[in-house]
Order: C-alpha cells, then structure tokens, then sequence
C-alpha cells in the first residue's frame, strides 16, 4: 500500500535562490504530522509547492499523491484529487460572496472528478451544518470571501472549506498566526473533527503551542530546506525547552 | 480653441452622404433648415480626430474612417430578420420599442397604449406641420460637437416619450435599435420627457440581425427628469463585433430626482458613448455607472460630461473595463461644479482591467469646480488579475478560467450595483456571462 503523500529529495528555487535542499517526507493515511522550524527554514515553501503555487522552480526530486506526480498537475486539479492548503493568510475577495465561492469551487471538484454536481437544497444544508459546528454565523456566508473577516473567522472560513471539500490531505499553513487563544481552540476543534482514518494532515507551525490542540502523530524539525530531525510529539515539547540554534548548527 | 487645427474641409464622400440622403429625411421647412445648419457645422468640423480634445483617444478618422450611406427603409425581409434578433433579447415584459435600422418598426413593437405613457414616432412630429416647434426635436444647446450635429442632420426616426406626471410605470420601457445592412448607417434620435414625480426604466439595446456587419447606429438619446421623478436608465451595447456605436445621451435633472444609469458595451468593433448630464434642480442625485467588457481589437470609449450647476447635489460615477488581447478602453470624466453649486459632493471611480500586455485602457479624469463649499473626488486605477486570488480560487479547485471569470464578475460587479431591479441586474450579469464565455 503505497504513502498518501511522499516527498522524496525535493529541491526548490525561489529566483535563482535554493529554498529546499533535498527534503523528503512520507505521510499515511490517518496520520498527522506536524512540521516545525525556524522563520526561513522552508516550511510555507513545502506547503505551497505541494499545493501547486506559481513562482517556484522545483530543480529536482518528486511529489507522488496517491501515487501520482503531482508537480505535473494544475492547482486546481490538486485540489479535485484532495489536497487542500488551509492559507496562513487567506485571501479576501471583494465581489465573490462566501456561498457562491463555496458552491462553485464545490461543484468544480466534483465535476473534474465526474462526480454530479450539488443540487441547490442540498448543498445549503450541508454548508448550514458545517458552518452551524464551526460558529459561523450565515451572515458571514453572504459577505465577500473574507471580507472585514477578523483573523479568527479567516480561519474558521479555510476550516469550513476543509469540511466542506473533504480532502483526503490537508495542510495547515502557521494556522495558529494572529489567533487569540478562544479564536485557536474553535479553529483546532473543527480541525480534529475532520481527524479520520481516511484523511492526514500536516501542520505546519514555528511554534509549540498549536500542538496543544491538534496533538501530532509526527513531528519533524526543519531547518535550512531540509528535515532535519523527526521523532514523536514529545519532540515537539523538546523544541519548546530548547529552541532551534542546535538544529541550526546542524543543518549548517 | 481647437479651431485652428481643425481640418476646414470635409472630403467629398461625406457630404455625399447628406445630399444623397437629404430627400429621405422627414420634414420639411424649418426641419430641413436645422438639418442643413447642423450638416454645416459637421462637415465644417469634420470626423473628430485626436487633436480634438475630447476625442483625443478616439480618433474617428482613423477608427471610423467615413460616415457610412444610410441604410434603405426596412423592408419585409429585414423585418422579418430583425425579429429573429429580438428573440436572443434577455429583457422580458418590458414595453418594447423596436427601431430596425433606423425606422420605428410598429410590427415588432408593442403599440398598446399604456396608462401615463405616450409614444410617437420622431419622424411622425417632424412631418407634422402642426407642430410650431417641430425642428426643437433636432436641436441641442449643450455642447458643440461634430457627431451630434451629424446626428441631428441625418436622424430619420426615433421615438418621442412622455411619462405623465406622477405615473409609475408597471414596466420598463425598452427601445431595442436593430441593425439588418451590412456597412450603411442608421441615424436615431429619440426624445424622452418625464414629468414631476414619474417612475421609469428606460432600457435601451443595440443588436445587430444575423449576419449585419460592418454597419454604424449612430443614435441620441435627450432625456429631461422633472421634479422628483426617479429614472433608471440602462443600456445594453451588443453590437456586432466590427460595427461602430457612436452615441449621446443628453440628460437633465430636476429637483429631487434620482436618476441611476448604466451602460454595458461588450459588443461592437467602435463604440463612444458620451453623456452630457445636467444637474438643474436642487437635492438631486445621479448614479452614472458603466462597464465595458473589451476583446480582440476591439475600441471603447464612455464619455462624461457631469454639469452641477446648482447646490445641493450628489452624484456618484463608478466605470470598470476589462480589456483583454489588443483592445482599448476609454474612460473620460469631466465634473463641472458652477460657481452657485455649493454642497456638491461628486465621485468618480475608474477601474480598468487589463488581461493581456497589449490591452490598453486611458482613463481621464477632469474636474473644474468654481464653488468652493464642494466634495468632489476621483480615483483612476490600471492593473491585472490578481495572482494571490487567482492561486487561491485555483487551490480550491477552479480551473484557470473558471477562477479568472469569477474574479472579472466580482470586479466588474461594483459597477452593476446601480442597478436597483434586480431582474435587470440578472440582464447584465448574463450579458457579462456571454462575454466571459466566449473569451473561452
């Protein structure tokens, strides 16, 4: 039974400069693995070449999803294979109300997997619920994408579209920045709900304390474009004791 | 001014035009009088040019090139091809008034007469000898320019309103011009009168019958909103693609009226539209709103011309273009506080959208205000789709297009808000819809 996601030696460039040296990562089904590492060490890099952002030159290395190469696929075909980039900041789109982005980018996945597309009724409902457990007001549904959202409710927006779209991979980019503490527990509350057997996830942060509340399976330290230790979630308190200057020195 | 640079003369075939023409036109005596004095002033002034400072971006002589022969009356066969347009038309319900290259085609209109709602024919008043003051219908005092005057020497029909006083129509009135001739012109002029305290939408639609090509519809639109009356005023331009639209709207507002205009140009191959707007009446308010939806090399230019000429009122411009491949938006925004007009809060908000390296978009704004208690702002904006929306609407799974439509919708949205039905605002959108999905 092959990864739901395997990263092996990949190397990235940002214009003309190397951001990732060789990074390899295997993820499971079920499994939560929760990355780490200073400011520039390539963490945001990871996530958005997995999802298929434009500006990154990947010289070499591979993306298997499911077994297949993803850095061959558009980001929206990505998306319909079920990979999903919860944004560290999420965009806000005037003009595009929340329930149209939603039904559209919905009814698009579902189409490019030649699945039928949701009725009206039904996809109402089913956005009531998940908008229902997640605290979301319908008001906010027919704003803007985003628009005058506060920190806490762009989050709960990307975790809305994660229960919404059902993927089988979500990455949590630094989901944790600029939430208070209410804010953070609602957002990884709705995260752990989506925790299953069929789903992993990778969480992406600098720091400890999200994994209070999405406790990983995994934890890899990265620093300087590689991964440069991997362990358990005690590794993750360690790291909070220590700091990363001795991961630093190492990569170097 | 620009007198000196003014080519004197004009070349032979335009002239033609007005003389081959003269015997068709309606009316004689002082009508023709008008005609003539108006064709004098054309063809002193010639084509507008670049040098011509309101025309700067839309040079005619190179866009246009001559005033094409009028278009023949419409015969059965270009009736019964007109009709087959009227069908693609979005606009359901409305009282519909269809003039088929320039001539008031009572067989495709709806002639039953309405409660608080008058409708001639322009050609029909200025046959009428009755009339003292037949050739007013031709004459305009609000800006000395070339392709009015032609407009008024060439017009062969349009339609006359009065919306009586206090009426509140139960639906749009919708003048829908059709064009069937491949490269001839149809010259039209309609005359719109809302009394004190009228509700109207007035609708207008330019289409052109299957195969048409390479034609010009040259109209003017003069409207007057008396006191407290409330006008919605919305044209829909879906020319065929290398026709030219050269049009005027000539508007004047009473105390406490609320007029909200928007036009939509995505069709046509050359297209002015210019509205001359005058405030004359205290605590009056106007939403001038616009969209053009731009592609291959296609030419369009909104035009206006704002007169606050008394205190106390408000008005509101908001203009998006979206320009793709090699074509060329043209917005000009002239605001003109008088000297008495104190308390006058204008805006104007242009916005282009450009999709490929060669589009172009030229935004002019120009402000004169002479009173000095006055709000007055502008902004211009040029640029392209952005990319972090784009890779977010993309990370959620919409295809390239897909994720770029929604975003030209959204951007061109802001404009459409003025209008405050919200079936004819489904009208736009769709129109705006057509054009997104032929960009394919």
């Amino acid at each position: 039974m092959s990864a739901l996601l395997e990263v092996r030696n990949l190397q990235v460039r940002v214009e003309e400069r190397e951001i990732l040296h060789g990074l390899s990562l295997t993820v499971n089904k079920g499994e939560v693995h929760a990355i780490m590492g200073p400011n520039g060490s390539g963490k945001s890099t990871l996530s958005h070449v997995i999802a298929g952002k434009p500006g990154y030159e990947v010289t070499g290395g591979e993306i298997l999803f499911k077994g297949e190469d993803l850095l061959e696929m558009d980001p929206d075909e990505r998306a319909a294979k079920g990979v999903f980039l919860a944004f560290q900041y999420p965009v806000e789109i005037p003009g595009v109300a929340t329930m149209t982005f939603l039904r559209t980018a919905l009814n698009a996945q579902r189409k490019a997997r030649g699945e039928s597309e949701y009725s009206t009724p039904d996809f109402l409902k089913k956005v009531r619920e998940v908008a229902a457990s997640l605290n979301i007001p319908q008001e906010m549904l027919r704003r803007g994408v985003n628009v005058g959202f506060s920190g806490g409710e762009k989050k709960r927006n990307e975790v809305l579209q994660m229960a919404l779209f059902e993927p089988s991979l979500c990455i949590l980019d630094e989901m944790d920045s600029g939430l208070d503490i209410d804010a953070l527990r609602i957002a990884a509350d709705g995260v752990n709900a989506l925790r299953s057997s069929e789903r992993a996830m990778v969480v992406i942060t600098h720091y400890q304390r999200l994994l209070n509340y999405i406790v990983p399976d995994f934890v890899h330290v990265m620093s300087k474009g590689r991964v440069v230790k991997s362990g358990g979630k005690e590794l993750a308190l360690e790291l909070e004791e220590s700091g990363y200057a001795q991961f630093e020195d190492q990569a170097a | 001014m620009n007198l000196a640079l003014v080519k004197p003369t004009m070349d032979g075939a335009a002239s033609d035009v007005f003389a081959v023409a003269r015997d068709r036109l309606p009316g004689k005596g002082p009508v023709a009088e008008v005609r003539q004095a108006a064709f004098d002033d054309f063809a002193q002034k010639g084509l507008p040019h670049r040098r011509v400072e309101e025309w700067k971006y839309t040079d005619l002589r190179v866009l246009l090139r001559e005033v094409a022969p009028l278009a023949p009356p419409p015969d059965q066969a270009a009736l019964d091809h007109a009709k087959k347009a009227l069908a693609s038309l979005d606009v359901n319900g409305a009282h519909r008034l269809v003039l088929v290259d320039g001539a008031f085609a009572p067989q495709l209109s709806d002639t039953a007469s309405e409660a608080g709602v008058t409708v001639q024919t322009l050609r029909a008043m200025l046959e009428n000898a009755d009339i003292a003051a037949r050739a007013d219908l031709l004459r305009t005092s609000v800006a000395s320019d070339a392709m009015i005057s032609l407009n008024a020497a060439m017009a062969t029909d349009g339609v006359v309103i009065d919306v009586a006083e206090n009426a509140a129509l139960g639906k749009p009135i919708h003048i829908v011009h059709v064009s069937t001739q491949s490269k001839a012109a149809a010259f039209t002029r309609s005359l719109v009168k809302v009394a004190n305290g009228a509700h109207v939408t007035l609708i207008e639609s330019f289409v052109a019958a299957d195969g048409a090509a390479g034609y010009q519809a040259h109209d003017s639109v003069v409207l007057w909103a008396g006191d407290g009356a409330d006008v919605q005023h919305i044209r829909l331009v879906e020319d065929a693609r290398d026709a030219a639209n050269i049009a005027t709207a000539i508007v004047t507002l009473g105390e406490r009226t609320q007029y909200r205009a928007f036009n939509l140009t995505s069709g046509s191959a050359v297209c002015r539209y210019q509205a001359f707007l005058r405030f004359d009446g205290q605590n009056a308010h106007a939403d001038v709103n616009g969209v053009s939806l731009l592609n291959d090399r296609q030419h369009a230019d909104t035009t206006l011309v704002l007169d606050h000429a008394v205190p106390h009122c408000t008005s509101n411009e908001v203009f998006r273009a979206v320009v793709d491949d090699q074509a060329h938006s043209v917005f000009q925004g002239r605001i003109n506080v008088h000297p008495d007009a104190q308390k006058t809060d204008a805006r104007m908000m242009t916005r282009a959208l450009l999709l490929s390296d060669e589009a172009e978009a030229d935004n002019k704004p120009e402000l004169e205000i002479f009173a000095d208690d006055v709000q007055c702002g502008h902004g211009a904006t040029t640029g392209a789709l952005d990319d972090s929306l784009l890779f977010y609407l993309r990370a959620r799974g919409l295809p390239e297009k897909e994720a770029q439509a929604l975003l030209i919708q959204a951007f061109v949205g802001e404009a459409m808000e003025s209008i405050a039905d919200e079936t004819l605002r489904e009208v736009a959108i769709a129109t705006a819809e057509r054009w997104l999905a032929a960009r394919g």
